[in-house]
């Protein structure tokens, strides 16, 4: 169980990205983050493993008080912190299993990485994941050959292997089309399912974002505004969240849901 | 309706667009132009030109020229095969202890990596290197380390640093901070993210670099024989004051090849890494 009380995060710049934000994400749950560009989304999951330092507040994960810890203790506790990126942030130089295992360096001392002589236990599991994902067959392609969907399916990979507790995920389909995106979601979700993981999901697609999570929070100039179930997120709420604009007027005349879903899509502001 | 009147008027006049002068005043545009030109004007008149020497130089410069037409690469073979080992090993050897030196300093230099007490202090040592000319350094190891070859190599490796160091921080400031903050989450140590989200990133520019450095230094160490610190400078500055200019040539045009050979299996090198 993740518990983040109270956080607030300032910039240097004096932004207040997050004010005072409270959330509790139980085992199992996969949420959505959902929020106009600035909102605070990218922020909050950053605050959570300490890529961007929370200026007051508590985060705190399975009974460890993450925002207090040492760097050698926070090591520790980023190795259980999957994190997914919206431009996949692999190492573009490094292969698809270097990039793969390299979810594991927490757990592997400086010259078995050097060398890439990674336990043969870790190995197996890179060549599992791989397989689950679909991308076995391309272990030595460089990971600036595959495709946008197929990096992400890397960038799964890469987090899981390190036996999350907890998975952040950024933005996971901003970079890619409409049908990879559903797949990249869909796999997201089920995987969470099969380990019991709890996610956070960053996101833009409303739609999407409905079709897949079990609970949504939105986040408008770092405050929450929004936090219920993907069917309580009515017209209303979506202008509480990003503002006045005409949330049904695209979809009245559509039959089919899957227009709905698309005219949404298009309705929600972009970056 | 008149609304509707007043933006078909917007529409059919037309509104005159120029680029912004960079100088907004133009007393101070024109009047810069006409300074300049009045100091290159008396820049230029400073020198007198001697322009019977000029003619005696030139027959001395075309005798110079004409004998790449036909160099001597064997009346001084000795001479000339000890200077050019002496200039090849001084090159290797001082590039390799550059960068093995050059890479830590990178690092420190780097402002994204380095604390601003270590980035300050790598800093400081990459605008010493890069202030002094290598003969400058060089006279200075001469005078320390007497004449010879090992003058010349702690001149060059001094200077490579410089050099490496600089371009190499540049290189890694410029990384994409993504893949960087990707390994980091993953919970990796320190040297691991060097490692993993760092090397990737650079290698290919550090060995571009390396080699480029490799190619100067050979050029360099021609010069440095020039103050005594070993190389085929020496072997050439011995054939210019002896007039033996067909000596000279057959030297020159030596580096000439070695830096081109240099130059071509770069350019392979660097094809091969992307």
């Amino acid at each position: 169980m993740l518990r983040i009380t109270d956080l607030s995060k300032r910039y240097k710049t004096g932004d207040d990205a997050l004010t005072k934000v409270s959330l509790e994400v139980p085992d199992g749950q996969v949420l959505g983050l959902i929020g106009p560009s600035g909102a605070g989304k990218s922020t909050l999951i950053r605050c959570v493993n300490r890529l961007v330092e929370p200026t007051s507040g508590t985060i705190d994960l399975n009974g460890a008080a993450l925002q207090k810890m040492g760097s050698r203790k926070l090591r520790k506790a980023r190795r259980r912190i999957g994190m997914i990126f919206q431009e996949y942030a692999l190492v573009e130089r490094l292969s698809v299993m270097e990039n793969v295992l390299s979810g594991r360096l927490g757990y592997v001392g400086f010259w078995a990485s050097w060398f890439r002589k990674f336990p043969q236990k870790d190995v197996d599991e890179a060549f599992r994941l791989l397989e689950r994902v679909g991308l076995d067959h391309m272990v030595n392609k460089r990971a600036d050959e595959l495709s946008g969907g197929q990096r992400q399916r890397v960038g799964i990979a890469r987090a899981l292997i390190q036996d999350p507790e907890l998975l952040l995920v950024d933005e996971p389909t901003a970079s890619l089309d409409p049908k990879t995106s559903r797949q990249i979601m869909r796999l997201i979700c089920e995987l969470c399912e099969e380990r019991n993981l709890s996610a956070i999901i960053n996101i833009h697609d409303v739609a999407l974002a409905k079709l897949y999570v079990q609970r949504i929070v939105g986040l408008q100039s770092g405050e929450i505004v929004f936090d219920g179930s993907p069917e309580s997120l009515d017209s209303s709420v979506l202008t509480q969240i990003y503002g006045e604009e005409d949330w049904e007027a695209t979809s009245k005349d559509s039959s089919s849901g899957s227009a709905v879903i698309g005219d949404l899509q298009a309705a929600v502001p972009d970056e | 309706m008149s609304e509707g009147q007043s933006v078909a008027d917007a529409a059919t006049v037309s509104r005159v667009w120029r680029k912004p002068p960079a100088i907004e005043r133009p007393w101070l545009r024109y009047g810069l132009l006409v300074l300049t030109l009045v100091y290159l004007y008396f820049a230029v008149g400073s020198y007198d030109i001697n322009w019977e020497r000029v003619s005696q130089g030139m027959e001395r410069g075309w005798k110079f020229i004409s004998a790449f037409a036909h160099p001597d690469f064997v009346s001084r073979k000795s001479d000339f095969i000890e200077g050019m080992t002496e200039s090849i090993i001084m090159t290797v050897t001082s590039t390799v202890i550059g960068i093995i030196i050059s890479i830590p300093i990178a690092l420190g230099a780097a402002s994204n990596l380095a604390p601003v007490p270590i980035y300050l202090f790598c800093r400081a040592i990459i605008a010493l290197s890069r202030a002094l000319h290598e003969i400058i350094v060089a006279i200075l190891m001469v005078a320390i380390f007497g004449f010879g070859p090992l003058a010349g190599v702690i001149t060059l490796s001094f200077a490579t640093i410089g050099f490496l160091s600089k371009l190499l921080a540049e290189d890694i400031e410029a990384m994409d901070k993504t893949q960087a903050e990707a390994i980091k989450s993953t919970g990796a140590s320190w040297l691991q993210w060097i490692n993993y989200a760092v090397q990737p990133q650079v290698m290919p520019r550090l060995i571009g670099l390396s080699i480029y450095r490799l190619d100067i230094n050979f050029r360099e160490s021609a010069v440095l024989g020039l103050v005594g610190a070993g190389g085929i400078g020496a072997t050439l500055n011995t054939a210019f004051d002896r007039y033996e200019f067909d000596t000279a040539a057959a030297i020159i045009i030596t580096i000439i090849v070695i830096v081109m050979i240099l130059e071509y299996s770069s350019s392979i090198i660097r094809g091969w890494l992307q």
